[in-house]
């Protein structure tokens, strides 16, 4: 079910207007507005991005080889993400298949990062409300209360994030926006004390990883009606996937599957990304609203991250992980899980292969050798997509002769995932506030939902594209006015209603 | 109540990587939250800030909310530090500074060639851009500055140490660091 009908209010009646702002426990700058009547019944509930930056207009002009240490600057929590998008469209300017230690270097660094990301989602920012309640105190609802409370747990996101980060900083320098990865490969080698040093606690992460999975597992099963209807909405999801349907976080082709999981996309090109989705204005939020083009903006939207994988993937190729990744699916009946707090679950079954997968690599013999830069024919054009740990990141530049960026377009994560935050927050809302007296801890419940999503709302503040794009201008009283249309090749039309 | 110090900490238009970077003081931060609490921040549930003895701001100015929160944090901070290179000279957010906020929206809304007229997102919800991105000490007064892209976490951990301890905070020359 739909519950795009409290997206704008239909009433007549003056609504009484509350705000969750600012939106905490999540990255970046976000508000949720709900509109109520005088039963507090919910009448419209929106989820505001209210920041702009406008990266994709202030990088044109700036060489190519500048973008990637420069885009990583769009998000202190994913970094490495957009500096690998970046590198990926970038090799293809350049012409590049990059060479077999580069691209285990990459996928290196990229486990890294989606590791210590997703310990700081699951530890640090949403486990004080799945261990201790949605509306428990607020002054203990954080990370230090957690440590007080279950020190183990604490010390567990601690020291998971704190590896993540290790792997990132042996390999760029840096925790946060070191260098490393570059246009047409890598700048540095691992050397082999780095290497020696990453494997001394692997099996400890390994084992805290297992730790983690089962956590999540428990958190969700135990009370499963309550965790799988929380914020439950049904949707369609997209990944990027490598050969034979393979969990992959750094390469592969197009999936999206229904919300049956039959598949109605596959094996598709990242670099047809443009035909495949377009983006929806709304006058209400900085953040678009990206949607198949095929199925229409009404119908077209779907997930993506950490559950989108999980649920789309046929096997990962590391057993702990995978045996994780069967017990989740015939948990939910072989079909996609739907419910929201699921995200959790699948997020801490990917840390888990994140951790075996960089064991296997430091393991890899050739992980230390210095052939690391390739050369090949220059072109004019790149896309890179890569899964981000909130998920779909696609990076696309076009450069001139000059070395210049002159156009720039970039889909980030969190935003594929706006309309399903929207449904999520508006189910949250019809069924645990509409007729109650608001409190702190109920509205709390409307950020549970979101920080299922770990929406990463300064990567979604970039806000500024070249895209197809379809601008609507609705009335106060949600009749539409106007409409708005761009073509790819930036021609507008309007389409009076 | 206790006696422990109070630390608020905000991003404004930055990125959170000097929140990343803080939190790289990784297990440090149990031995922190023995003589520290914390109000207002993005890792806890705190929405406005309180009376507090230091004040961590990330990020520059870029739109009138930005604004309102930091002189909210000026106004309930002893001492106010800005932090990274968004809060002391605007960063990379400040690239669009040789642009109007009006071009980079319509830009992004609608496109620049060919339109009658422009409609980009104006809701009352959304706060007013400011037509350039601004370092924090143009809006209000700035009792110390600590560098970095981000800062490291061992900087932070000395800045915090010498505001607790009472002392002048100095950074070595390692801590130094402006990339």
């Amino acid at each position: 079910m739909s519950y795009k009908s409290l997206e704008t209010a239909n009433s007549k009646k003056p609504l009484r207007r509350i705000a969750i702002e600012p939106i905490s426990r999540v990255e970046g700058h976000g508000k949720v507005t709900l509109l109520l009547d005088e039963n507090n019944q919910v009448a419209q509930a929106r989820l505001h991005i209210v920041e702009f930056r406008g990266f994709e207009k202030f990088i044109q002009g700036r060489p190519y080889w500048e973008v990637p240490t420069m885009v990583q600057r769009l998000c202190g929590i994913c970094p490495v993400s957009h500096l690998l998008a970046a590198s990926k469209a970038m090799d293809e300017v350049l012409g590049i298949t990059i060479t077999p230690t580069a691209e285990k270097l990459r996928r290196l660094l990229h486990l890294g990062q989606v590791m210590q990301s997703h310990a700081l989602s699951f530890f640090h920012l949403s486990s004080p409300d799945l261990l201790f309640g949605f509306d428990s105190n607020v002054a203990k609802r954080n990370i230090i209360g957690v440590a007080e409370k279950h020190p183990d747990i604490g010390l567990m996101g601690i020291g998971l994030r704190k590896y993540g980060q290790q792997v990132i900083e042996h390999i760029c320098g840096k925790r946060v926006h070191g260098t490393g990865s570059v246009p047409g490969g890598m700048n540095k080698a691992l050397s082999e004390q780095s290497r020696q040093t990453l494997l001394k606690p692997i099996d400890q992460m390994i084992a805290w990883s297992l730790q983690a999975v089962n956590l999540a597992r428990d958190l969700y099963a135990t009370d499963a009606d309550r965790h799988e209807n929380f914020g439950l909405i049904e949707s369609q999801f997209m990944s990027i996937n490598g050969k034979g349907g393979a969990f992959d976080l750094y390469h592969g082709d197009l999936r999206v599957t229904d919300a049956q999981g039959d598949k109605v996309l596959d094996g598709v090109d990242y670099r047809n990304y443009h035909q495949l989705i377009h983006e929806q204005v709304k006058p209400w939020s900085y953040m678009k609203f990206p949607y198949l083009v095929e199925q229409g903006a009404e119908q077209g939207w779907y997930r993506v991250g950490p559950l989108a994988r999980i649920n789309n993937c046929s096997f990962i190729s590391t057993p702990l992980a995978e045996h994780a990744r069967v017990e989740f699916t015939s948990f939910h009946g072989d079909k996609p899980a739907q419910g929201t707090l699921a995200f959790h679950w699948a997020r801490m079954i990917e840390m888990l292969h994140c951790v075996e997968e960089i064991k296997n690599l430091l393991l890899s013999p050739d992980i230390i050798n210095t052939d690391l830069m390739a050369t090949g024919q220059r072109k004019g054009e790149g896309v890179g997509v890569i899964e981000a740990p909130r998920g779909t990141l696609i990076h696309h530049y076009q450069v001139d002769d000059n070395d210049l960026v002159t156009m720039a377009n970039l889909i980030v994560s969190t935003t594929h995932n706006n309309q399903a935050m929207n449904e999520s927050v508006r189910q949250v809302a019809q069924h645990y506030l509409s007729g109650n007296e608001l409190t702190e801890g109920l509205l709390n419940h409307i950020e549970v939902a979101i920080r299922a999503y770990d929406p990463c709302l300064s990567c979604a503040t970039h806000a500024l594209g070249k895209m197809p794009l379809r601008i609507e201008l609705c009335q106060a009283d949600g009749k539409l006015i106007d409409v708005l249309h761009k073509n790819g090749a930036g021609q507008i039309s309007r389409i009076t209603p | 109540m206790s006696d422990k110090v109070k630390v608020a900490t905000c991003s404004l238009s930055g990125c959170f990587g000097c929140h990343m970077s803080f939190l790289d003081i990784d297990e440090r931060i149990l031995k922190l939250a023995e003589i520290v609490s914390f109000d207002r921040s993005p890792i806890t549930d705190i929405k406005h800030c309180g009376p507090c003895d230091v004040g961590l701001i990330e990020g520059g100015l870029c739109n009138l909310e930005n604004i309102e929160v930091l002189q909210e944090f000026r106004k309930n901070c002893k001492v106010l530090v800005a932090v990274g290179a968004c809060a002391i000279n605007g960063g990379i957010p400040a690239m669009r500074n040789h642009l109007s906020a009006q071009d980079c929206l319509e830009y992004a809304y609608l496109d620049a060639v060919g339109i009658e007229q422009a409609q980009i997102p104006n809701d009352p919800e959304l706060p007013p851009l400011l037509k350039q991105v601004k370092p924090i000490h143009q809006a209000v007064d700035i009792d110390y500055f600590l560098p970095g892209c981000p800062p490291s976490a061992d900087a932070f951990w000395q800045l915090l140490t010498d505001l607790i301890a009472g002392n002048e905070p100095t950074l070595d020359y390692q801590l130094r660091r402006f990339d």
